[in-house]
């Protein structure tokens, strides 16, 4: 930004604008915003500033300067606003988490029982990890095609981790769906990184297939459907897909692996018949899903009718509905409300106390910030140059969109409800993480994409001297 | 591969965007409803950490408290606590933790929670100068005296009794029996909240019905007061003095059966006697010919300008809606004219039939909240007194008024008589389930040239099929309990 505001005379062509000091001044203020809401919880609960402000606010603030720093230094034509809207979710998150803990120990002293132990420190330490893990990929993967070398490990991988928590001994089932495993002490949920590496694969591989996948069959209808043979990647998706349903009742990451899948096949071929035929498909596993399982009709009736069983089945839906609606507009304000009364308050349902407590505007604000990023990851595809850059983005991008639609709409009563986390802000260390090296990936490609064309100089020009050149490894990082 | 990638990005922002009309709706639209629904145990939470206003009755040194909030030790701050008890456990209601709220707790909420507008100015000031917000209070119209009264002289038996004052239309005695106490659902404690409620809801009696408001009953003869008013308004009799047919039995048209009088009495030797005389020993044929003659419109629209009908009359607590029957055939209307049939009555409805005549024709609406005040005590409101409707006129208020003296005077109703007071009134029997004993009504009104208090009392089967005189015999002293105590004699 200080370079290009003003050029030097005499260039014709103005410096590349990196923009890195609007993003600094972005992220300080998303960590202004995180302590302001912290000390307004403490204000709200002791009536004093909590004593743990100066230390939450140097923690969150070193944590997001580091990852500016590496951004400025490894990848410094990234998107600048990305960094910002995810540190302040994330900030953002980690006080509600706080506030959620305030009123568990509140609960557990009304009833006698034992107080629970805090979640917020344990946010905050995840959180450093994803941190840590995304200035790790920005220096380690200085070029994100380098990735694409390992289309069919992330293959393997990503089903791997997707099969896993139904591996008896490991696998945990919580709230009726099994996608947990307990590795010593910890829970990890797997799908979350099978979630990144998927996204990987599909990248690789569509890339390298495109072509043949966007070969034409038959015209049926004034669409040209695509040849028998091609379809077998399809049908194998969905099925992998509807295994995961059936296997872990999974409704959520089974949606999502799915509509990723249709979407950068679409993406990559151009051909809207594979469209079709993906929503097709999931119309199909719908009914089928629908038909077969207890645990789907149940939540389908839970949308539908969410105040028939409001005290058993609906009872966590309509909790969160009451809590938006208790909050309206503004809401009861941050630490005013009783949000603990909604079931995984800091959780899946970690949308009802922001719709409780920060009302209507903050709802707002958090989806429009998802907006930001999800919009700013698809301008990054837009500009990327190549292929498996774009595709990647999209597949990035299009995830995190679909992951917020699935959960906030299922809190919200716009789709039936599944169990999947809102990024950043819901507690769990798999999806803190998972997401950080989703931006890092976001913004290696959006360095790329953003970098200014290599070689200014005439094809010509470039041709010749291309063809005096010896031969040498040209990397273009 | 960019044409298929903007296609993907209008698809996320109409995703988003159908999160953003969703949340919308959701706050906005359907936000009070959530917030507000007696399901959501936020609100009522909230509501504990501040201390709710006091139901009241009386003014200055004569103020008692019915209903108020006391400071306890443990995570709900506040207890309700009904220092009116049974007595007046259906004006009050109660305030559960559980069962939400019932009565002026429910009726009044904004004011006792001290989120009504009228309160805003004060919110603002408690917040800026760091003062605990209260509720404000709200005042009764009820008089101790005679609401206490009219529970004693009940006692034991299941009734209602409705007294009001005829003039202004304020509600001097709201009873209900059986009663029960509001400070057992209203406790901290929700596995008892939740037993007691079980016991009552599950009583036969039903202890929680308010009977006065909710409940209605066949009028039986009282209704005989609008059969005369329609039949004097309409002129198919000229006068109280009037002769009307009043023969042994009555055969309705298109049927077999004759109507007679109870106990199969004679009302007159002659077979025929001035109205005033039938309705002073209430003669069933008399007044089911009376009701023929009037014809069902006038009767009906009679009735209406009593205040049958009215679906939404709120005192401010919600009530039942009386009802004159909808295109009946003769028999029915001749059964109807005595207050059978398919007429059903609130005992408020009677009051208000009794005030009305009291106050020479025109009926007040009836209210329960004389005042409402701010936690300081100063006044925010306070009640103006309303026509409901204009009934009869005043020289039909006169006739009727003489003929309802003479009920007491030498009629069915001498059990009502006060020492040198003049009383109008009416009995009733109202027969209702087969088998059981009829409903005993008394309505009536004191003293007759200057109307201080009007009332309506009904003892559930508590008459005697024989005799039309034991529904005043036992309701009619119930009333004149009640008249004595507003009256102080």
């Amino acid at each position: 930004m200080t370079a290009a505001a003003l050029p030097p005379a005499g260039t014709v062509t103005p410096g590349p604008r990196t923009r890195r000091g609007t993003e600094l001044l972005l992220v300080g203020f998303a960590v202004l915003i995180a302590v302001l809401a912290y000390a307004a919880v403490g204000l709200a609960q002791d009536d004093r500033i909590p004593s743990g402000t100066l230390g939450y606010g140097g923690g969150l603030a070193a944590l997001f300067l580091t990852a500016h720093l590496a951004v400025r230094r490894f990848a410094p034509y990234a998107d600048p606003l990305i960094l910002p809207c995810v540190a302040l979710l994330n900030g953002l998150g980690l006080v509600l988490i706080r506030r959620l803990d305030y009123d568990a120990i509140e609960r557990a002293k009304a009833r006698g029982r034992a107080l629970p132990g805090a979640d917020a420190p344990q946010q905050l330490f995840w959180t450093g990890l994803g941190v840590a893990l995304f200035v790790g990929l920005l220096v380690v993967v200085r070029d994100h095609t380098t990735l694409s070398r390992y289309t069919y490990t992330s293959a393997a991988l990503g089903l791997f981790f997707l099969l896993l928590p139904n591996v008896p001994g490991i696998g945990r089932t919580i709230n009726g769906a099994r996608l947990w495993i307990r590795v010593g002490p910890l829970q990890v949920q797997p799908s979350e990184v099978s979630k990144l590496l998927l996204i990987l694969f599909f990248a690789g591989y569509f890339v390298q297939k495109r072509d043949a996948l966007a070969l034409a069959g038959r015209r049926v209808l004034g669409v040209d459907l695509p040849r028998a043979r091609d379809l077998g990647p399809v049908l194998l998706a969905w099925g992998a897909s509807l295994l995961v349903l059936l296997g872990g009742n999974d409704l959520g990451s089974s949606l999502l692996f799915f509509a990723l899948f249709v979407v950068m096949l679409y993406v990559a071929t151009e051909r809207t018949s594979w469209l079709l035929l993906g929503v097709g498909l999931f119309v199909a596993g719908s009914l089928l899903a629908y038909r077969v399982i207890g645990h789907v009709q149940d939540r389908v009736d839970i949308w539908l009718h969410p105040f028939r069983d409001a005290s058993g089945k609906g009872y966590q839906l309509v909790q969160g509905l009451f809590g938006f609606g208790t909050g309206g507009i503004s809401g009861t304000g941050l630490g005013e409300g009783s949000p603990g009364t909604v079931p995984f308050a800091k959780t899946d349902f970690i949308l009802a106390t922001i719709g409780e407590e920060l009302g209507l505007v903050g709802v707002m604000a958090v989806l429009l910030l998802f907006a930001l990023i999800v919009e700013r990851g698809l301008r990054t595809a837009l500009g990327c140059r190549d292929p498996f850059g774009k595709l990647l983005a999209v597949g990035l991008s299009f995830a995190l969109c679909l992951q917020v639609f699935v959960i906030a709409g299922g809190v919200t009563g716009l789709v039936p409800l599944t169990g999947v986390t809102l990024p950043w802000l819901s507690y769990g260390g798999s999806s803190i993480v998972a997401n950080w090296v989703l931006v890092g990936l976001l913004l290696r490609i959006s360095d790329a994409a953003r970098r200014p064309a290599p070689s200014p100089i005439a094809p010509d020009t470039a041709r010749a001297v291309l063809e005096d050149a010896r031969t040498t490894i040209v990397r273009r990082s | 591969m960019n044409a298929p990638l903007r296609r993907v990005a209008v698809a996320c922002m109409v995703l988003f965007g159908l999160l953003l009309v969703n949340v919308n709706y959701l706050q906005v639209v359907k936000g009070s409803a959530y917030r507000d629904d007696p399901r959501n145990g936020r609100v009522l939470l909230r509501t504990y950490e501040q201390q709710r206003g006091a139901i009241a009755l009386g003014t200055g040194g004569g103020r008692q408290a019915l209903a108020r909030s006391v400071a306890t030790g443990d995570r709900l701050k506040y207890l309700r606590t009904y220092p009116g008890g049974p007595v007046y456990a259906h004006a009050t209601g109660f305030f559960s933790l559980v069962y939400s709220s019932t009565g002026i707790e429910r009726a009044e909420d904004r004011i006792l929670s001290g989120e009504g507008d009228e309160l805003f100015t004060r919110r603002l000031s408690d917040y800026v100068t760091g003062r605990e917000p209260k509720g404000g209070s709200v005042v009764l119209t009820l008089q101790q005296k005679a609401q206490q009264a009219g529970y004693d002289a009940l006692g034991g038996r299941k009734g209602a009794v409705v007294a009001l004052d005829p003039k202004t239309g304020a509600i001097l005695a709201l009873v209900s029996r059986p009663s029960f106490d509001p400070a057992t659902l209203s406790s901290h404690d929700p596995a008892a909240i939740r037993a007691a409620y079980k016991r009552l809801s599950g009583d036969p009696d039903e202890p929680l019905l308010d009977r006065a408001l909710n409940q209605t009953y066949p009028p039986g003869s009282t209704f005989k007061v609008v059969t005369s008013a329609a039949a004097l308004t309409s002129g198919t009799v000229d006068s109280p003095q009037t002769v009307v047919p009043a023969p042994k039995e009555l055969l309705l048209p298109q049927t077999t059966r004759p109507l007679r009088n109870f106990g199969g009495e004679t009302c007159d030797p002659s077979g025929k006697q001035p109205l005033i005389n039938a309705f002073a020993i209430s003669c069933n044929t008399a007044y089911a010919q009376l009701g023929l003659d009037v014809g069902q419109d006038a009767l009906r629209k009679q009735a209406e300008a009593f205040g049958f009908g009215q679906a939404d009359l709120e005192v401010p607590l919600s009530t039942a809606t009386s009802v004159f029957p909808a295109d009946v055939n003769k028999p029915q209307l001749g059964q109807s004219a005595i207050g059978q049939f398919d007429v059903r009555v609130t005992p408020l409805q009677m009051a208000m039939v009794a005030a009305g005549v009291a106050n020479g024709g025109d009926v007040m609406k009836p209210y329960l909240v004389r005042e409402v005040q701010a936690p300081d005590l100063s006044r925010l409101d306070v009640a103006k007194p309303e026509v409901l409707s204009s009934a009869v006129s005043g020289d039909v208020a006169k006739q009727l008024t003489e003929m309802m003296e003479a009920v007491v005077e030498r009629g069915t109703g001498g059990n009502a008589k006060i020492d040198g007071v003049r009383v109008a009134g009416k009995t009733g029997t109202a027969q209702n389930a087969t088998g059981k004993a009829p409903h005993a009504w008394f309505i009536g009104f004191a003293p007759a040239e200057d109307p201080q208090v009007a009332v309506a009392v009904i003892v559930e089967n508590g008459g005697s099929a024989g005799s039309e005189a034991t529904g005043g015999a036992v309701a009619a002293p119930v009333a004149r309990a009640v008249m004595q105590a507003v009256l102080g004699r």
